[in-house]
């Protein structure tokens, strides 16, 4: 009987010892995110504070769901939600985010993370969240903000310039056609933009995770904005922490108009770009040239 | 000898680590189990989304419900359509509320001459009668969500607590015609645009679990079309900016306080709502808006055999309640909310006549014996003329509920009604209510007080959410409420006057819904 008391023992103390780091790895994230919690966030006029009541009051009600007491995505819905249909929530510690002005690798502007929070990303649980005043937007970038140590040691990347906006032509869409050929835009998203290029299959976040590339011939909105701008910045600036690269290095400003001309004839929506593409009788690029 | 003493010290201390363990278990597996149940809410199981984002606290909607709402159940993601969804789920949530509650009401009873007399004494009394003991509410049966991108559906099968049910709402809307969110349009049974929603109050008693001011009606008005807070039946559109911060609806309604079956006449109303949101930075987004419910209602009924006969209705008269909306945030914890209303009746509703089928409330009759049997209301058959200084009752109303939300899973209400009338239909001449009211419904000269039928409604609210996931809600809720309404009460058996109405309710509740 004292050797199953001392058995019982043994365990406690192991079970404890074993816990031991995990509660001081918790104890520590915790203390450090804590640290940051004076971060600040501007955006025009407003200035957002990680430490406001609105800031904690509106990150617990509407975000922690999904993205976790943490901020490591790991809310108690995040394991409902089953990519690539449903991508898993972001881990605001990692500090990578998709969509930004900035160029790839570098901090997004606390402008994108405003953006990003009023636009919200089509296929995803991530709604629309413009019901909020643009104080409680700016206050929650700085919370978001917070959770990361990358916005202590780094400053966010210069926002891309965008020359303006070409007139669309025939020749232009032509070019832009053969941008998608050359660059191989079409390995992902298939030679008709549905998203079933020879690659779309295999397809992975930087986590590991399964990941679609954007079918452009659903009318779908593009997850970082729909206008002709957003879309131009998407591919000059990729989407971090996804396969999708940025496309800066590889084609000349101009070039980009093209592409996005080009990538307008292969959406649902109608467009300009889409008639002109039925009278030239543009065909669908090849994947053997 | 030794043996029986070491057992025992050995099997205290297996014992004590047996328990400690068992107990260490029960208590991994209870918290495990809570934040993993198996079925949810509908739309939170939908999206993913804890209550808390669409809900104040449950189930009274913040501005981004509400913006989902106005969606036609779609948070406009390009999942919404249903062929996103699992293929097993279903959109189903059940809800009710087990209670205990006391409820305290002055009554005019018998007295006993003496204790074990079978039979009265001949006289009564004014005595309150206090009741209190472990009850039900009814059963809701939620069932909503889209049918195909823009195209969605609701359907409540409700119940009362004795499981006599009902369609409290059956309605199908199409969404953002044209890619616009101005173009919404819904039909079937459902709530009138209220930015201050009654089927959303989390009120559990009897008069803390409706708006008065939805539903008054002055003493011995006939109309009951005008209550904003039922359910009606027609067709609504609505409007909406991008954001949610304008919203604009019209409904064109049967007058038939959502009753089926045709029971009434071929009578319209309409209701009419604006509000305009306004960023008010660190204080939140604040509403201000009015509403206008104008419309017509029969108050004659042919007869057959002198009963009236369900959907004959004619001799449509007029009526309106109009008012002003208004939600005001003050930071993320504190918010008021304001609903007054003008309400107006024409002079034949404010002497009985209207709902001469008398229905149950459900499309069923209860009236079915011929005119002025005991029970059934006035019916103006021709010939009938007003009785002399009739007029059209006038009435105000506010209602005012200060929500104070210490966290998403806590929140203090507070609820105070007032409706007071302006004119009432048999005139206002009697100096007190003895001069001129007798028994119930009686008037001795033709005349009433002119606060015959005022309301004072209070009720107090603390509700708490023990656990807050996207998979089940459940709230305990604690609530008082106070009622008094002048000259509603029992029938005093010294001066034959109706007294005022006193009763209040004190409840415990434990609200869930799966």
């Amino acid at each position: 009987m004292r050797r199953n008391w001392m058995k019982w023992s043994l365990w406690v103390v192991a079970v404890v010892v074993l816990s031991l780091p995990v509660a001081s790895w918790a104890q520590l994230t915790t203390q450090d995110i804590a640290a940051r919690d004076n971060m600040e966030a501007h955006v025009g006029n407003l200035t957002g504070h990680a430490n406001s009541g609105q800031a904690k009051y509106d990150y617990r009600r509407y975000c922690v769901g999904c993205h976790g007491d943490l901020g490591d995505g790991n809310g108690e819905v995040a394991q409902w939600l089953d990519p690539p249909m449903w991508p898993k929530p972001r881990d605001f510690q990692l500090g990578i985010f998709k969509c930004r002005s900035t160029p790839t690798g570098t901090l997004p502007t606390d402008q994108d993370l405003y953006d990003a929070i009023s636009r919200g990303f089509d296929r995803s649980a991530m709604p629309i969240w413009n019901v909020f005043t643009k104080q409680q937007r700016v206050d929650l970038v700085a919370f978001v903000k917070h959770f990361s140590p990358r916005f202590v040691s780094e400053k966010p990347g210069t926002p891309i310039q965008i020359p303006p906006e070409p007139e669309v032509t025939a020749d232009r869409v032509k070019n832009g056609r053969e941008i998608f050929a050359r660059v191989q835009c079409w390995k992902c998203h298939g030679v008709t933009g549905q998203a079933n290029g020879p690659s779309a299959s295999t397809l992975q976040d930087d986590l590991g995770r399964p990941i679609a590339a954007f079918n452009f011939t659903e009318g779908a909105r593009p997850k970082c904005g729909s206008t002709d701008q957003d879309i131009y910045r998407i591919f000059m600036t990729g989407l971090d922490g996804t396969p999708m690269p940025s496309f800066a290095d590889n084609i000349k400003p101009d070039e980009a108009w093209d592409l996005v001309f080009y990538l307008r004839t292969l959406m649902a929506q109608p467009s300009k770009e889409k008639d002109i593409a039925r009278q030239l009788g543009l065909k669908p690029v090849s994947p053997n040239p | 000898m030794r043996m029986p003493k070491q057992s025992r010290l050995c099997g205290i201390s297996l014992c004590f680590h047996s328990a400690l363990t068992t107990a260490l278990v029960l208590i991994f597996l209870v918290l495990s189990g809570s934040q993993r149940a198996n079925a949810l809410p509908a739309f939170a199981r939908k999206y993913g989304l804890r209550c808390s984002a669409c809900h104040e606290t449950w189930p009274i909607l913040n501005n981004f419900g509400l913006k989902f709402r106005d969606n036609g159940y779609q948070i406009m993601n390009d999942h919404d359509a249903p062929i996103w969804q699992n293929p097993g789920y279903w959109p189903v949530t059940f809800r009710i509320t087990p209670i205990w509650h006391r409820v305290s009401a002055v009554s005019d009873v018998d007295t006993y001459q003496n204790v074990g007399a079978t039979l009265p004494f001949g006289t009564t009394a004014l005595q309150r009668i206090t009741t209190t003991g472990f009850d039900l509410s009814g059963l809701d049966f939620h069932t909503g969500g889209t049918l195909e991108k823009n195209i969605s559906f609701y359907v409540l099968p409700s119940s009362d607590p004795t499981a006599a049910f009902h369609f409290e709402t059956v309605m199908g809307r199409f969404d953002n015609l044209f890619g616009s969110p101005w173009l919404n349009i819904k039909m079937g049974r459902f709530e009138l645009n209220n930015l201050l929603s009654e089927k959303r109050m989390v009120g559990l008693t009897g008069n803390g679990g409706i708006y008065q001011t939805y539903h008054f009606i002055p003493q011995a008005d006939g109309n009951i079309f005008g209550q904003m807070g039922d359910n009606q039946l027609g067709m609504e559109y609505v409007g909406h900016s991008y954001d949610d911060r304008t919203r604009i609806s019209a409904a064109l309604l049967s007058s038939a306080d959502g009753n089926v079956n045709l029971t009434f006449g071929n009578a319209y109303s309409g209701f009419f709502t604006f509000d305009q949101g306004v960023d008010m930075g660190k204080l939140g987004v604040d509403r201000l808006g009015f509403y206008a419910f104008v419309g017509q209602a029969s108050t004659y009924f042919r007869t057959s055999g002198g009963a009236p006969i369900a959907g004959s209705g004619l001799g449509n008269k007029g009526f309106s309640r109009v008012g002003f909306t208004g939600q005001f945030y003050f930071g993320p914890h504190f918010d008021v909310n304001v609903v007054t209303q003008h309400g107006n009746d024409n002079a034949w509703f404010g002497q009985g006549y209207g709902n001469a089928i008398a229905t149950d409330g459900n499309g069923g009759v209860t009236c079915t014996g011929p005119q002025l049997t005991p029970g059934c209301p006035p019916n103006n058959t021709p010939g009938t003329v007003l009785p002399a200084g009739a007029q059209a009752p006038i009435w105000n109303g506010v209602t005012v509920e200060s929500r104070y939300v210490y966290s998403p899973q806590l929140i203090f209400i507070a609820v105070y009604e007032a409706e007071r009338m302006s004119q009432q239909a048999n005139g206002a001449g009697c100096a007190t209510s003895l001069a001129c009211f007798g028994t119930n419904g009686t008037y001795t000269n033709g005349q009433s007080t002119s606060n015959l039928g005022n309301i004072n409604n209070y009720d107090f609210i603390i509700r708490y959410n023990p656990f807050m996931t996207n998979r089940a809600g459940m709230a305990l809720q604690s609530e008082f409420n106070i009622f008094h309404q002048i000259g509603t009460g029992a029938t005093s058996p010294i001066t034959g006057v109706n007294t005022n109405l006193n009763s209040s309710e004190l409840l415990l509740g434990l609200d869930f819904d799966f």
